[in-house]
């Protein structure tokens, strides 16, 4: 694995940095970060076959995240490694695999089981305790291309002691890890936790860079601190990180929380934004063109609601036969028609998830391409507080009209 | 008339055909996989046309309700609603009004039945029904027969039967747009063959585009159900297609054909995958087994499917009835094995092997030669040798 800066936005204390990842053979086109990692259940999109999934822009969508903790229960990890870890077993060759244990929908931190053995994680299948030893077994018969070390992650309220302790043991786990890694740390992301308080946070960060890990995970975040404490919080790490070594990060899904993270140089997200919009029936529709206007007056119909996405429920879509998003080239906006979305959501099909998976994905994605964009050309400041504000104007508008 | 049907080729009773609709050319045998809502559960157009589906079944029923017929009328009919490009074949809603409505009450007029909606009283008229057909646009439509489960006695099979007949004609007259949806007529009478006959004669006299075998795949036993098909296909005429409603199982399929049926649709390859059971040469594969949790062969090695060249069953095992996807990929599977049984049946007909590929696909299933009576009884009639797949 290779990463490399491509842009940073040196300057008016602009952290945010575009970047190049390299995770297959010399021959692959690098991942431009920053960028999605696409969420997973048991290693699959959740209603995205494989044949979709390769359907969708490369090479943004060919990284995923991947919790070992699906598969504690089946296949055993035998069974896996015979059929020849994840790429083998989901039929994904071309893709990129990065296993973290939370996931933020299925496998969540749970820190007051968490002790000195393992971490705790609410679970489907009830509360479940993974130890280091068995989460590299895991690991090892799964290969992903990149895994991220274990950590207790507690939530922003917890007292100074027990978030002291977390920093502690998330640190002792990372070095068992390393030990426990035959490759040495090559395709390992050490977290990196801390809670809400800065100077946790910062020894932390330093502690972890001094490991040979090729790149970090940065934890404990999205579980309960506040917006305005996080982009302190989140400075205090990328301070205390290499520049040149890549940043992941869960818990950030929201386009705002993103738009922090990258300002604050994450590289990477986890985000289950769009996990939470499929079952919602909502589908993006936000315009990424952001700056090549002078005022917000966006090209979109005149839908009720913060023009960022739509509620394909609605009563109003009934009879709409105009795609999710006029001109977007994913397989729904090709092929079907709001209103037979807002058919399917109301007689339950399954179908509506896929097309509207499909198309959040596709959306998103794009979202992280006109980010990059941004930097690219210096103006990711304006990016950020331009779409800020036009979330933000259905409100303004709304109080000018009542 | 908006249909043309060209046998092009036969073994005894079994026949295979080009079958050409307004919107796709189709052959036959086929299985047409049932998508109640305007939707396969869990896999898309393009999916269905990789997997090899030629029409798909719409419901009437559950269509005017949800969406409703006029907005699918108002929309450009249901193939621009769905954007599907072949062909789509609608019931006529009197199944599921008796089915699924226990407070359904059949009368001359009509089926009469509380609306679930707002329980307000309903009636659906063959009128009505050919009415809402029609707006829904698909290539083959089906009249509105008086049904009766086979596992009913008495007379109101006979009555059923000539409410079907008379039915038949009120839906002639109602059918506004016979040169782009071809009417099928429902051949009713229970499991008695002189009501079977009558209702097939009075159906032939109407010069319907094709025919359908109803009433079966009720409940009723085996012996009987091949027996009133075998006369049915018989009776109905050489030069128009046979539509075996709610037919099903591989073994229904491949029995049928052999007795001269040409077309079959069911929910149960779909339906059965969502619980986890795939359909394989052999039979049946539970995924939910444990003995599947370890298994690394994929569910059917013969079959060349997206889901089969791809996926374990070990792997399966783990998301079956758990995750979204286990639905899609065992739907994915088990249509493409339904798909790839209609074109070995076509196939091996045209190609002057029919009997053979009868024989080899009743080994796989009964290795042990244990071919169910029923079985062998109609392929006697089908007049084909099954005596080397039987155990001595």
């Amino acid at each position: 694995m290779r990463f490399a800066v491509t842009r940073a936005c040196g300057g008016g204390g602009g952290r945010a940095r575009t970047g190049a990842l390299y995770i297959g053979g010399s021959t692959t086109a690098p991942i431009e970060t920053p960028s999605l990692l696409i969420s997973t259940r048991k290693g699959l999109p959740t209603f995205v076959s494989r044949d979709h999934l390769a359907a969708l822009p490369t090479p943004d969508s060919l990284l995923l995240h991947v919790s070992p903790l699906h598969f504690l229960d089946c296949p055993s990890s035998k069974t896996i490694s015979n059929i020849g870890g994840l790429h083998q077993m989901l039929g994904l060759h071309e893709h990129f695999f990065v296993a973290a244990p939370r996931d933020s929908l299925e496998s969540l931190p749970e820190s007051e089981g968490t002790n000195k053995l393992g971490a705790s994680f609410e679970t489907p299948c009830g509360r479940r305790l993974i130890k280091p030893s068995a989460y590299v077994e895991k690991i090892a018969s799964l290969k992903p291309n990149l895994w991220a070390s274990m950590a207790d992650e507690v939530p922003a309220w917890v007292s100074e002691k027990r978030n002291k302790t977390s920093v502690d043991r998330t640190l002792r786990w990372l070095d068992e890890c390393l030990a426990l890694d035959p490759a040495g740390g090559k395709t390992m992301l050490g977290l990196v936790v801390g809670g809400s308080n800065i100077e946790e946070r910062k020894h932390c960060a330093i502690e972890v860079a001094t490991r040979n890990v090729s790149g970090f995970w940065i934890g404990g975040f999205g579980l309960g601190e506040n917006v305005e404490e996080r982009s302190v919080l989140l400075n205090a790490v990328t301070d205390n990180l290499p520049e040149e070594k890549v940043r992941f990060i869960s818990g950030l899904s929201l386009p705002e929380e993103v738009l922090q993270g990258v300002a604050s140089g994450i590289d990477l997200f986890d985000s289950t934004y769009i996990y939470h919009l499929t079952l919602g029936g909502f589908a993006l529709i936000f315009p990424f063109k952001i700056l090549d206007h002078n005022n917000l007056d966006f090209q979109l119909d005149d839908t009720v609601g913060d023009r960022t996405k739509i509620n394909l429920r609605a009563t109003i879509y009934r009879k709409d036969i105009s795609p999710i998003v006029a001109n977007c080239s994913c397989f729904t906006c090709q092929n079907h028609t709001r209103a037979y979305i807002n058919h399917l959501l109301n007689v339950h099909e399954m179908l509506a998830h896929i097309l509207l998976e499909i198309h959040n994905t596709h959306h998103y994605l794009g979202f992280f391409r006109a980010m990059r964009e941004a930097i690219k050309g210096g103006k990711f400041d304006l990016f950020r507080q331009r779409f800020v504000e036009s979330r933000r104007i259905h409100l303004t508008s709304a109080v000018l009209c009542s | 008339m908006a249909l043309k049907f060209e046998v092009l080729g036969k073994f005894n009773r079994a026949r295979a055909a080009r079958l050409a609709l307004p919107h796709f050319v189709c052959q036959t045998p086929l299985f047409m996989p049932v998508g109640t809502q305007g939707t396969i559960k869990g896999l898309t157009n393009n999916q269905l046309e990789e997997i090899g589906c030629q029409i798909i079944l719409g419901n009437t029923y559950h269509l005017a309700l949800r969406p409703g017929a006029e907005l699918i009328d108002d929309l450009g009919g249901l193939h621009k609603f769905m954007n599907w490009k072949r062909a789509l074949l609608t019931d006529s809603g009197g199944f599921q009004m008796v089915s699924l409505l226990h407070l359904a009450d059949i009368t001359e007029q009509g089926v009469t039945f509380q609306s679930p909606v707002d329980a307000k009283p309903m009636l659906l008229t063959p009128e009505e029904s050919i009415q809402i057909q029609n707006k829904i646009g698909a290539d083959i439509i089906m009249a509105l027969d008086d049904v009766v489960k086979t596992t009913i006695t008495g007379p109101r099979i006979e009555e059923a039967m000539y409410r079907t007949l008379r039915w038949i004609d009120r839906c002639i007259v109602a059918h506004k747009r016979p040169d782009e949806q071809n009417l099928f007529g429902i051949v009713q009478g229970g499991l008695d063959p002189v009501l079977r006959d009558i209702c097939v004669r009075g159906l032939v006299d109407r010069n319907l585009p094709g025919y359908a075998i109803g009433g079966l795949s009720g409940g009723e036993d085996k012996d009987s159900f091949w027996r009133v098909v075998a006369q049915c296909t018989a009776a109905l005429p050489e030069d128009k297609p046979r539509y075996v409603m709610g037919v099903g199982y591989p073994l229904d399929l491949v029995v049928c054909s052999a007795l001269g049926a040409d077309m079959y649709d069911c929910v149960y390859p779909t339906r059965t995958a969502r619980f986890g059971t795939a359909l394989i040469p052999e039979g049946l594969l539970k995924l939910k087994n444990q003995a599947m949790a370890n298994d690394e062969r994929p569910i059917d090695p013969t079959c060349l499917c997206m889901v089969c060249r791809n996926y374990t069953r070990a792997y399966l095992h783990c998301i079956v009835t758990k995750d979204p996807m286990g639905s899609q990929l065992v739907s994915y599977h088990n249509l493409s094995y339904m798909m790839r049984l209609s074109k070995d049946l076509h196939t091996s007909i045209v190609e002057g092997r029919f009997p053979e590929f009868v024989q080899g696909f009743l080994r796989v299933q009964f290795p042990k030669g244990d071919i169910p009576e029923w079985v062998c009884n109609a392929m006697e009639v089908a007049g084909i040798d099954v005596s080397t797949c039987c155990a001595p």
